[in-house]
């Protein structure tokens, strides 16, 4: 399958669409939450057994974006869409099988192998071509798409509790369910697969910067550099510090106002658990936006910067006003998202667009690593404090302070980055096409 | 939104696409902030 190249008169902004088919489809997979009490009390599992298809799902994000990277540019967006679609949906056709015939390891398998290719290869398919159409806005662009991959989750929790809630939650139940998703979302990125198509020439849209200027490096040459390593820790660090919040969010704010005057209820902190959701996508479209306007170094200054202060206002003086510590938790966790959406633009900035897919597959891999060190942290020293007799917000002092660490680290990280050095850049990069195209361009509009 | 959007200005056609594109996503969407509101929501009610 050659990439599909855009006819002429086709609109740029049919691609983000496109794009948030796939991020809206598989986002998903944050609410594979909602299928693990109906599968342990129908396949009478564990906690840790139902977490399973989630995690292989994730490591298999991981593994597919990175090794799968080069393979997405080669053979373009529509390519990756169709492998994703295929992958995804049938990893929910597999596990509709597992559950009806009562084995959990096709359940795992399917969703947990197969759709987690589904996910990896689709979480990559659409950067490299938003980039292209979008030289202006790449930071916009990419915003979109990977919004979506957190709006994923807000569709499909109460989706598919309702759908549990009308087939009933046996094992029939949760398999129905399973093949509707797996039928559903197999229709909904198929307006991705058709409506994808990459531009023409290398300046899309008339009076935007060619696509070709600057280095071009090769995902190959990428993680040779210091700047992909800088990068990789900048993210894992910003990551690990929004998952810190995240993972403990409704039992930190329980805590941190159990012994005041009004303290939080369970319902309550649910409500502050999706408004973080909120906050986490509204990070990834608008800070992600900001960063065309100030720049990606800038805006890793103060996701990360910020991001301290944050942090170090909850730790001192989080418990003495609600709405503080309620803010500042929506700041870090909308640095945490603008952190994932920046980074596909920054990785353009330094490497170009020549492989920008590719190299952000590999650089996915800091995404699996905080996955395991943010929980670990925050639960390792929640526990040890408890252990310690500790209650209410000393509970947290600890991990808050390696956060902050964390970010500093971070901060400099950032500062380090510089332009890639001459030796990395492809030879010959495209200037004399650039101008090719331009004559081209320029003879088809008189 | 499409003024500038595009190799060349999009027709009549192209935008009916794009606006069946966009509700194509927009609409689940949509939904998903609709019930995330709800829930949050309950942070001020709860």
């Amino acid at each position: 399958m050659s990439p599909p190249v855009a006819p002429p008169g086709w609109s740029r902004w049919l691609v983000p669409p496109a794009a948030l088919s796939v991020h809206l489809s598989i986002g998903q997979a944050y609410a594979w939450s909602v299928f693990k009490p109906p599968l342990e009390s129908a396949l009478g599992l564990s906690g840790t057994q139902s977490a399973l298809p989630f995690q292989l799902g994730i490591v298999m994000l991981g593994l597919s974006a990175a090794f799968g990277g080069t393979l997405v540019e080669r053979r373009g967006p529509r390519w990756a869409m169709t492998v994703a679609l295929v992958c995804f949906s049938s990893g929910f056709l597999l596990s509709a099988l597992g559950s009806a015939t009562e084995q959990y390891w096709l359940i795992v398998l399917g969703y947990g192998f197969v759709g987690g290719i589904g996910l990896g290869i689709g979480y990559i398919s659409p950067v490299s071509t938003l980039i292209k159409w979008f030289p202006d806005r790449p930071g916009m662009a990419t915003g979109i798409a990977i919004m979506g991959f957190g709006g994923g989750a807000l569709i499909a929790s109460p989706w598919s509790a309702q759908m549990l809630e009308s087939f009933g939650d046996d094992n029939v139940g949760i398999a129905l369910a399973f093949l509707v998703h797996g039928l559903t979302y197999a229709v909904f990125m198929l307006l991705g697969v058709l409506l994808v198509r990459v531009p023409r020439t290398a300046r899309p849209v008339a009076g935007t910067p060619a696509v070709s200027n600057g280095p071009q490096v090769s995902a190959r040459s990428a993680v040779r550099t210091p700047q992909f390593w800088l990068l990789w820790l900048v993210l894992t660090l910003n990551v690990t510090a929004g998952i810190g919040i995240l993972e403990k969010a409704a039992p930190m704010i329980t805590d941190f106002f159990a012994d005041t005057s009004a303290p939080v209820s369970a319902t309550a902190a649910a409500g502050f658990v999706a408004l973080l959701s909120a906050a986490n996508m509204a990070g990834r479209i608008g800070w992600s936006t900001t960063s065309d306007l100030i720049g990606r170094k800038n805006i890793y200054r103060v996701y990360l910067g910020v991001g301290a202060l944050m942090y170090a206002l909850i730790w001192l003086l989080g418990d003495t006003s609600k709405p503080l510590f309620v803010l500042c938790a929506l700041v870090i966790l909308s640095f945490y998202g603008g952190g994932f959406a920046t980074v596909p633009a920054y990785l353009k900035d330094l490497f170009g667009t020549y492989q920008v897919g590719a190299i952000h597959g590999r650089l996915l891999t800091a995404w699996s690593t905080a996955g395991v060190l943010g929980p670990l942290i925050v639960n390792w020293v929640a526990d040890r404090q408890e252990e310690a007799g500790k209650h209410g917000p000393s509970l947290y002092g600890t991990s808050l302070v390696i956060m902050i660490g964390l970010l500093v680290i971070g901060f400099v990280a950032n500062e380090l980055v510089r332009p890639v050095h001459p030796r990395h850049h492809e030879p010959g990069p495209g200037t004399p096409k650039e101008a090719a195209d331009d004559r081209r361009q320029q003879s088809e509009s008189a | 939104m499409t003024g500038d959007s595009s190799q060349s200005p999009p027709s009549g056609d192209r935008r009916g696409l794009i606006a069946f594109s966009w509700l194509w996503v927009g609409i689940p969407l949509g939904y998903g902030l609709y019930e995330l509101v709800r829930k949050a929501t309950q942070l001020f009610t709860g």
